[in-house]
């Protein structure tokens, strides 16, 4: 497969993940706002912006509405949700041979969706139907990716392009949390703490799949357990690196080229840091140093595959 | 109006003008032609809003899969959806046989025109077309001189404009030889009609023109170099922002082949390679989306980024194959042009079976004079330009468009050429809930590898704002299906 076929897929995957993340977030947010506990609105909404990389321009400023919406429709803001439409949009306009014409049509619809003229006052009549119906397009176009595409090169690099932006924003997510959230001695009964715990699972979609493995024992050990050591459950972090693993090996076994060494080491140091450990382990440690360790791990891995399957140097590739 | 036409056609027909020009679906005293007979009662038949419903749906169908062409010029919205016209046009069998037959001669002369001038240059020696004309071409490619190309196929891809007379006669307005585009529309506006009309489709009996992909693609692979036989075949695009940039990943989707760039290639020891995740892979067939300009910095325009350091020289050494090839232009510049039907003789001994429009050549004093008298009757064009650009329609024209025109042929004459303006003929259109008339020329497009293969039909342009002559995408034309007819 081209390189640069290969990247607007990478990309185009990213683009998307991050976007359903930014939505999600968003709702969750908001939600949380409507009761009346001790964090202030201000403190919700910058935590949300550390967790989505501090994008510039987003200063709270008492108006939620005027942030969300500028949060979902803003189109030169990297966090938000049109912006990162566009971003998916444009990648696989540059592609459109490459994917189904079903995935075109259901990008499209999203695009038209956000740009239509109607869409900014459906948002204001009813912001949470908007943000669900986002997720919705997104949801729809990965289901029909999945079932158009052949399970060849290119749907592989989409899916190493999902797990990566999904393990990086779900470590961030937790990095950003963890100060507030996970600190021993918690004494809170005041059912606020219970809020914000959901809250942080719903930011992963993960409040049901919690509740099957724990019950609705919410404890924010358990939490971090599962959404760092889970291995079945698709937004825990451990499960993503194996999904790129699984990646990586797939592109492999269909063009028959060895990934190099040190692709295959950082992703196997962080499978072992995931899977030889118990969440005593990392609590007994320091648990934002381990990760910030992830999200490091995350960006090297991006750098190497980029360096390897995309912007190689002639010179390596006529040597072999 | 709507005389010779039966009561219930009234409303469909509305004010339906009937003049000089060749209306393609009634007759000069109003009554409907008889292969027009069936669409026009189909039309009468369906109730008032179907019409709008269907062009609706149509339109929705064009949005969604993305079928647009980008505006040059313009900041936003440059992305259009492509403009077109809910009616088929329709050509009888007999109609196509000659157009057929006529461009297939056309072609080959022209092929070996480009052959001959590359080489010996016979047709130059024998002072058949006059040297200095073919010389100042600014298409002409003096790299070319000498070199041999496969199967000496110079224009594998070519889509000719045709035009339709007063008399119903079809002649050639002029050939693209170099990236012809607009194939990719004439099919999905096929897939869309027949989704729109389906009976209607069936009982016409319409020759199918889907497999045009699959003839591109054995074309292509008729002309891989010597000793490859499992050629791999790319289409060299200049990227996103390209106003034919739909038709190329559509293109390369319906024949299963790498859409490239030029920042996917890389040449080394004169041999193309594309950048994959597999490593550099070997790249046989270009069919090349790129002008020449800017197919080779090393060769053509320093300044290019869209195209392959390198290709030229891997070219020349026979290691890959570039169709259409460098410097085919210099076929289809508009001076040139007015020399097609003495090739034809020349090469084929034969006489034109589509003759050209009547063409002043600017270069020639006794030409340049009268048309200078005449610029408010004429139409003067650039030779090297396409899409409708760089062109003064005369009777449409202000005097100071004529007074600027006056002066550019002054100063450059061999630049320019100047025909009568057309009364080309009209096809009806849907506008609104009736029917109207609006020009209509006709691009079949014509494949030459192996053999010379023609599809059925091809991209009928039409001119859809009122009164309007010029039919191209980029100046407000749309396009609509054309039926060629069994019978």
């Amino acid at each position: 497969m081209l390189s640069r076929v290969a990247d607007s897929l990478y990309w185009m995957s990213r683009y998307l993940e991050r976007a359903e993340n930014t939505v999600r977030q968003l709702d969750v947010t908001m939600s949380l706002m409507l009761d009346t506990s001790d964090t202030s609105a201000a403190k919700r909404w910058q935590r949300m912006m550390a967790s989505l990389g501090k994008p510039p321009g987003m200063e709270w400023n008492d108006d939620l509405d005027a942030m969300a919406r500028m949060l979902v429709f803003d189109t030169l803001n990297h966090a938000a949700v049109t912006f990162c439409v566009n971003g998916a949009r444009e990648n696989a306009r540059q592609v459109r041979e490459e994917i189904s014409s079903e995935q075109w049509a259901r990008l499209n619809r999203l695009y038209h969706q956000m740009h239509s003229p109607h869409a900014q006052s459906q948002f204001r009549v009813n912001i949470n139907d908007a943000l669900a119906s986002v997720v919705d397009g997104i949801h729809l176009f990965k289901g029909v990716s999945d079932t158009t595409m052949i399970h060849g090169q290119g749907w592989q690099f989409i899916r190493l392009g999902r797990y990566l932006e999904r393990a990086y924003a779900t470590a961030t997510l937790l990095e950003v949390y963890q100060p507030d959230l996970f600190q021993p001695n918690e004494q809170d009964h005041s059912g606020y703490q219970y809020l914000e715990l959901v809250g942080l699972l719903r930011c992963c979609t993960s409040f049901e799949a919690y509740c099957q493995v724990y019950t609705a024992d919410i404890s924010s050990d358990r939490i971090l357990e599962f959404l760092l050591l889970n291995r079945d459950f698709p937004h825990a972090i451990r499960y993503t690196v194996d999904g790129m693993r699984d990646a990586i090996d797939s592109i492999q076994r269909s063009g028959g080229r060895r990934p190099p060494d040190e692709l295959v080491a950082v992703i196997g140091r962080l499978q072992a840091m995931l899977g030889y450990t118990t969440i005593q382990e990392i609590l007994a440690g320091d648990v934002g140093k381990f990760l910030h360790s992830i999200r490091e791990q995350c960006m090297r891995i991006h750098e190497l595959i980029y360096r390897y399957y995309v912007h190689y140097s002639i010179q390596s590739a006529l040597a072999t | 109006m709507s005389a010779g036409l039966p009561v219930e056609m009234e409303t469909l027909f509305g004010d339906y003008p009937l003049d000089q020009a060749f209306d393609e679906m009634r007759e000069r005293g109003g009554e409907l032609r008889p292969h027009y007979k069936a669409l026009a009662e189909t039309l009468a038949r369906l109730p008032e809003d179907e019409l709008q419903r269907r062009k609706q749906s149509a339109d929705l169908s064009f949005l969604t899969q993305g079928i647009t062409f980008t505006v040059y010029g313009r900041d936003e919205g440059t992305e259009r959806i492509f403009p077109y016209d809910l009616l088929p046009r329709l050509i009888t069998a007999a109609e196509w046989d000659r157009i057929e037959r006529g461009l297939t001669q056309r072609i080959t002369a022209l092929n070996m025109f480009l052959r001959d001038v590359y080489s010996d240059a016979k047709i130059l020696n024998d002072r058949v077309i006059p040297r200095e004309l073919v010389y100042s071409c600014k298409h002409y490619r003096r790299q070319m001189r000498g070199l041999q190309v496969p199967r000496n196929v110079y224009i594998a891809v070519v889509g000719s404009d045709l035009l339709r007379l007063n008399t119903g006669e079809y002649v050639v307005l002029e050939d693209n030889l170099r990236v012809p585009s607009g194939v990719s529309y004439m099919l999905t506006n096929r897939r869309v009609m027949k989704r729109t009309f389906p009976q209607l489709f069936h009982s016409y009996g319409v020759r199918p023109i889907e497999h045009y992909p699959q003839l591109l693609l054995a074309t292509l692979r008729s002309l891989a170099p010597e000793g490859r036989p499992e050629p791999n075949i790319v289409l060299l695009t200049p990227g996103v922002f390209n106003s034919a940039y739909f038709e190329h990943t559509y293109l390369a989707r319906q024949m299963g082949i790498d859409l490239v760039e030029g920042r996917d290639l890389v040449t080394h020891d004169n041999i193309v390679y594309m950048r994959t995740t597999d490593g550099l892979k070997r790249v046989d067939v270009i069919y090349r989306r790129v002008d020449d300009d800017f197919s080779d910095p090393l060769i053509f325009r320093g300044d290019s980024i869209l195209g392959c350091g390198g290709l030229f020289n891997a070219y020349r050494a026979g290691n890959v194959t570039v169709t259409n090839a460098f410097g085919t232009g210099l076929a289809d510049d508009k001076a040139v042009y007015a020399y097609v039907p003495d090739m034809i003789r020349y090469y084929l001994s034969e006489d034109a079976i589509l003759p050209n429009v009547k063409t002043f050549l600017l270069g020639e004093e006794k030409h340049r004079k009268h048309v200078l008298a005449n610029l408010d009757k004429l139409v003067v064009k650039a030779v090297g330009e396409s899409g409708g650009y760089g062109m003064l329609i005369g009777p449409q024209s202000t005097a100071r468009q004529r007074e600027e025109f006056a002066r550019q042929i002054e100063a450059n004459p061999r630049n320019y050429i100047a025909q009568p303006t057309l009364d080309f003929s009209r096809a009806p259109c849907l506008i609104g809930n009736h029917l109207e008339p609006r020009h209509v020329d006709l691009r079949p497009y014509v494949l030459f590898g192996d053999k010379v293969n023609i599809v059925p039909g091809g991209l009928t342009r039409v001119a859809l704002e009122k009164g309007s002559l010029v039919v191209n995408s980029s100046q407000g034309g749309g396009s609509k299906d054309t039926w060629v007819l069994e019978q």
